[in-house]
């Protein structure tokens, strides 16, 4: 428990926190589920939280977004108490794909536009400045030819991709995934997270990214967790290990990510594995 | 056909435009975020107001509205209390709305008849205060629709994504409540308190069947709405037929119709 204390320490003092709990507990029904966690997550560092089912992943997840209030301790984000956090477009947030009906009728469109809706003023409509976003997004993700399709007519990996639009149509400072990539083929998931690494590397965006993939994690952020509570495990890249180089234009540089994968899979696959 | 031209012939096609477009636009919210039934466990309760104003002497639709509202924040109550389990809390307060009018009819036998047209609508009752009621709750219903369609559509779509942009969440699931108690206690004198429900859900399962886009189902839900109502009151007035039944059934062959279209669209593609 005491453990995940020394997270605190570590990292460049120069960066902000992004999200810092301290003594955070969570029970339900009398039953411990989170005890006494504290951490700092700074700016530009990529954490990846493992844990077996029940270790209490998506609670923790749900407590830091506010979805879920912790039983005792404090939660911040970007230094602001959660219950008081109003800045929620420097947030993006890419929930679980399972929670996704089929037959809702809405475009791809729709849904990336949506990433807006939260911050939009009573009365007033979309402009061409919020679509050309939403172009941006969609272009990004490689999924422009997509977006008058009906959501549930997408492949997984396709409607994975829409969800990262949603929550990158705000040029999000931190970047929330939840399973990620649950139910999607392993070559999908690969550049899924192909393209993750490359927003972490050349970005300035800070990751929080629950995952059953092991493999994954452990071999962008390290074999061993650098801190544990209970059963949950976190494994982390602090800010100071990224390269510096930071691009503006996501949707350039995803679009030259893509590219170069798209003429190269192969290699990028395999290379990619370290 | 002569029914057609008198005067509370043409109010009840008034409301029943009204009502086509407010109750279908309600309904594709519940619908889409699983609630389809809440449309007639509220109808249920506010049957019992209707009965409790004709004892009282107080106007029927008004309290009925009251105990709607009631009902859909009991519901909310119920439905933390049993979480997964949302269904459960709406067929209690329906039993419970049932059981209430129930009582309230037997106490007051003289005004049976009256109740009757709250329960199957009665277009022959409609009067023109009951026309400023559902007038003033078309206005309010489109004005929070029309100002709100997109938070409504991302708390619709995705209610944590919802949250963690920022919307209060608990806000607007109050106000989907509220709105929907409005239309249907406005609606169950057209319509009648057993049917309102299908015109809350029936436009939204068509438009799950032919429309690609948020926007296009709003669209379809409103025209076979309007379609629906004017077409079942038309009927109902010229043959003497109940018209909420009437209406129902349109629906439920306009339902039916696009069903088999969409499967010969597949079979031939």
């Amino acid at each position: 428990m005491g453990q995940a204390n020394r997270m605190t320490n570590t990292g460049a003092n120069c960066h902000q926190e992004v999200i810092s709990l301290e003594g955070v507990s969570f029970s339900f029904q009398q039953q411990s589920v989170i005890s006494d966690l504290s951490f700092a997550v700074k700016e530009r560092d990529f954490i990846g939280l493992i844990g077996t089912n029940g270790a209490g992943k998506t609670t923790l997840l749900r407590m830091i977004v506010g979805l879920l209030k912790p039983t005792s301790g404090t939660i911040r984000l970007f230094g602001e108490k959660v219950d008081r956090f109003k800045q929620w477009e420097r947030i993006g947030y890419v929930p679980q794909k399972n929670s996704l009906n089929p037959l809702f009728p809405a475009t791809v469109r729709e849904v990336v536009l949506s990433g807006l809706f939260g911050r939009s003023k009573l009365f007033k409509r979309m402009n061409k400045e919020d679509y050309k976003k939403c172009e941006d997004a969609l272009h990004a993700m490689g999924i422009d030819d997509l977006q008058d399709k009906r959501i549930g007519q997408l492949s997984g990996g396709q409607q994975q991709r829409v969800f990262l639009a949603r929550a990158l149509i705000n040029n999000p400072s931190l970047l929330i995934l939840d399973e990620p990539t649950v139910g999607i083929d392993t070559e999908t998931q690969e550049s899924f997270f192909h393209m993750i690494k490359h927003m972490h590397q050349h970005h300035n965006i800070t990751f929080l990214m629950v995952s059953h993939d092991l493999d994954m994690i452990r071999s962008y952020l390290g074999q061993e967790p650098a801190a544990s509570n209970g059963k949950l495990k976190f494994h982390i890249k602090h800010s100071h290990e990224t390269q510096d180089c930071v691009e503006n234009d996501l949707a350039h540089s995803l679009k030259g990510l893509r590219e170069q994968m798209e003429s190269r899979k192969e290699v990028v696959l395999i290379g990619d594995r370290n | 056909m002569e029914i057609v031209t008198s005067e509370f012939f043409q109010r009840a096609l008034i409301g029943g435009l009204l009502i086509g477009v407010t109750a279908p636009l309600m309904g594709l919210f519940l619908v889409l975020r699983r609630l389809s039934m809440i449309g007639d466990t509220l109808s249920h309760v506010s049957i019992a107001g209707v009965a409790l104003g004709f004892l009282i002497g107080v106007y029927p639709i008004a309290v009925g509205l009251i105990f709607a509202i009631a009902a859909s924040f009991a519901i909310e109550k119920l439905r933390k209390a049993y979480k997964s389990y949302a269904e459960l809390s709406i067929a209690i307060i329906m039993s419970g709305g049932v059981a209430l009018a129930s009582l309230l009819f037997t106490m007051g036998k003289g005004f049976n008849n009256n109740v009757n047209s709250y329960l199957f609508g009665s277009i022959y009752t409609l009067n023109s205060t009951d026309l400023y009621v559902i007038g003033g709750v078309t206005v309010v219903v489109l004005i929070a629709i029309w100002s709100q369609v997109k938070e409504l559509f991302l708390i619709t779509f995705d209610e944590d994504a919802a949250a963690v942009s920022g919307l209060p969440v608990k806000f607007y699931n109050v106000m989907i409540s509220v709105l929907t108690a409005l239309v249907i206690s406005v609606s169950i004198k057209i319509v009648g308190a057993l049917l309102v429900s299908a015109l809350l859900t029936i436009p939204a399962a068509c438009s799950l069947i032919i429309a690609r886009s948020f926007r296009q189902s709003v669209i379809t839900v409103v025209i076979i709405g309007e379609l629906a109502v004017v077409a079942g009151l038309l009927i109902a007035g010229i043959w003497n037929l109940a018209p909420g039944g009437t209406i129902v059934l349109l629906l439920i062959a306009v339902l039916l119709l696009l069903l088999v279209f969409r499967r010969g669209v597949r079979a031939g593609s």
